[in-house]
């Protein structure tokens, strides 16, 4: 397909000498918006530590954009044009929202960082208030909506998003919900999101694709879900969402 | 930091250094302006620690072996072309290249704080040991004897530029202060340059900041050669304030900034610059009286603020300010307050 941004084949990764990663196989179109939905422990997070360079991929390629980044280091990635937002947010607790912002404009010159930045406060208003607070400071829902921002501010063409709901009260998700999905529209960037939380995925994706001890094991209609019609498996049991 | 409060904090220091470099001489004895010279030279070590440990997060052992190296290339340079401003040049330029060459391998090379601060401390101390083995004739550069132990004590006094007169003492003074403003302002002025805030995401989380776009080992090196810059323009006017010889490349000398950083306060500026002033004068004052090694008062001052003052003597001096300041708002505001204002969260 001409118009994809993100096409992964055989894509193998692991911690030290665990595998996680068994051959991954996967395309994103510009534009697009794919969930990867799996249980705790599948290889969700370690799929986009991958992607982004975090962690080395022993097989396979990675091409972004026409090109193969598999061998590039993670700024590499990023000053490419991959935004990465991670589980646990992770903002600089000791810069305040607004010098996170900045960071967050790597790789553009000055006037267009600023440029960044204004457009990113007028899409996240909430973000106004609380610029000159110590990130370390803010709530959980404030600081995922910074990582959210920090990450927009290198003005991405593919943002990696590792379960934004995470340790998030439920009014924060849906404002985070309608943010991305006005995000996705108004940008028409593409999105890889990784997520445990059904509605969340469901609503937001284009299409969803299911990931099974290492390998993506189907691809699976976000309407399918909506109603309901979800394979037992994809998702943690009751006794794994209490222990997290 | 925002950068009114910064230009307000460089427009104090200017004040307060230009009060000085005009009244201090006009008070104090010839004795006491050559002192305030080698304070103000290792108060310039300070803020060049400060930047790299405070600022950076890197902590490094042997900020002395660019110091002394800063010293030891402007004593060799000025002898050599007999002009010091070129050696001031070498002053400076040989640390950095010097960091650069060791920055590679300690940030390229991944290796953790741990090892950074100890291969740091083992360069100083082999680069002492080193200084220390060349005596005699035939260890020179050029014209320059490095003298082992006893150093190099005929090193030229710094110049007006380009062989113009010999800087007395006070001039060298008011040198000293103008060198320790600059720095201060260059310290704050790059902590809010991109190249700052970068520094400051590196700190804070390294991954984070290379996912993000940042190349962090460069940056690294980069402050780490910044660094090593400034300590070796310390280094300079140490030398020509005290004679150079290798105990500047000693664990004493390596220690004692570690300690002026620690006491005057991590991530600040002004606190390590005021912090190795006064300790130096603490040291001086135990040094006269006698009975009791300086370096053991060192080192108690030194437990005892890891103990009771982690923070270091600004933040927290800045920090009872605010409280104070809190209190002293809220009574004035507790007769007129609204249901709900006092006890608003406040947050800088």
């Amino acid at each position: 397909m001409s118009n994809e941004i993100l096409t992964v084949t055989g894509l193998r990764a692991g911690y030290d000498r665990i595998p996680i990663l068994f051959g991954i196989d996967f395309n994103v179109a510009s534009g697009e918006f794919v969930g990867i939905l799996g249980h705790n422990g599948m290889g969700k997070s370690t799929l986009l530590k991958t992607l982004m360079g975090h962690l080395p991929a022993t097989g396979g390629k990675i091409i972004f954009d026409g090109d193969d980044i598999t061998s590039l280091s993670p700024a590499q990635r990023a000053r490419r044009g991959l935004g990465y937002v991670p589980q646990g947010r992770q903002i600089f607790p000791a810069l305040n929202a607004l010098d996170n912002l900045r960071v967050g404009a790597a790789r553009l010159d000055r006037a267009s960082a600023s440029h960044a930045i204004e457009r990113v406060l007028e899409e996240l208003p909430r973000l106004k208030p609380i610029l000159t607070r110590a990130g370390g400071v803010l709530s959980g829902g404030e600081q995922q909506i910074l990582a959210l921002g920090r990450c927009l501010c290198s003005q991405p063409r593919l943002v990696l998003l590792d379960e934004p709901t995470e340790g998030i009260q439920p009014s924060i998700i849906e404002e985070m919900k309608e943010i991305l999905r006005a995000l996705s529209r108004s940008r028409r960037m593409s999105v890889l999101l990784v997520e445990q939380n059904l509605d969340f995925i469901s609503d937001l994706a284009d299409r969803v694709l299911v990931i099974q001890r290492g390998l993506l094991s189907e691809e699976v209609d976000p309407e399918v879900l909506r109603r309901g019609e979800v394979v037992a498996g994809y998702l943690p049991s009751s006794d794994d969402v209490i222990k997290s | 930091m925002n950068r009114p409060l910064m230009l307000v904090q460089i427009g104090l220091a200017m004040a307060v250094g230009l009060a000085t470099m005009v009244l201090f001489p006009l008070v104090a004895p010839l004795y006491g302006v050559i002192n305030a010279t080698l304070y103000t030279s290792m108060a310039i070590f300070a803020l060049s620690l400060a930047l790299l440990w405070g600022f950076a997060g890197i902590l490094c052992f042997g900020q002395s072996a660019f110091f002394g190296l800063g010293a030891y290339a402007y004593a060799i340079a000025a002898i050599n072309f007999g002009d010091t401003t070129i050696a001031c040049a070498f002053a400076i330029l040989v640390p950095v290249l010097f960091a650069a060459a060791l920055g590679y391998f300690l940030f390229y090379g991944r290796l953790s704080d741990v090892y950074l601060g100890v291969i740091t401390l083992t360069v100083t101390l082999i680069l002492f040991k080193l200084i220390n083995s060349t005596g005699g004739d035939s260890w020179r550069i050029g014209k320059a004897r490095i003298g082992g132990f006893n150093g190099i004590p005929d090193t030229p006094p710094l110049r007006v530029p380009f062989g113009g007169e010999i800087l007395s003492p006070t001039q060298l003074f008011v040198f000293a202060i103008i060198c320790l403003v600059v720095v201060y302002t260059f310290c704050k002025w790059l902590a809010l340059t991109r190249f700052g805030r970068a520094i400051a995401a590196v700190r804070e989380n390294e991954v984070r900041a290379e996912l993000l776009g940042y190349n962090a080992k460069r940056l690294k090196l980069a402050i780490f050669c910044i660094s090593a810059g400034l300590a070796g323009l310390a280094g300079l006017l140490f030398a020509n304030t005290v004679f150079v010889s290798p105990t500047i490349f000693g664990l004493s000398m390596a220690a004692q900034v570690l300690i002026w950083v620690i006491v005057g306060g991590l991530g600040t500026f002004v606190g390590p610059v005021v912090a190795s002033i006064v300790l130096q004068m603490v040291a001086v004052y135990f040094g006269k009286l006698g009975w009791i090694d300086p370096n053991i008062v060192l080192g108690a001052l030194l437990i005892a603020f890891v103990v009771f003052v982690p923070s270091g003597l600004l933040p927290t001096a800045t920090r009872i300010a605010g409280i104070l300041k809190n209190r002293a708002g809220s009574r004035g505001r507790a007769g007129q307050a609204l249901p709900g204002e006092v006890g608003e969260r406040q947050v800088s």
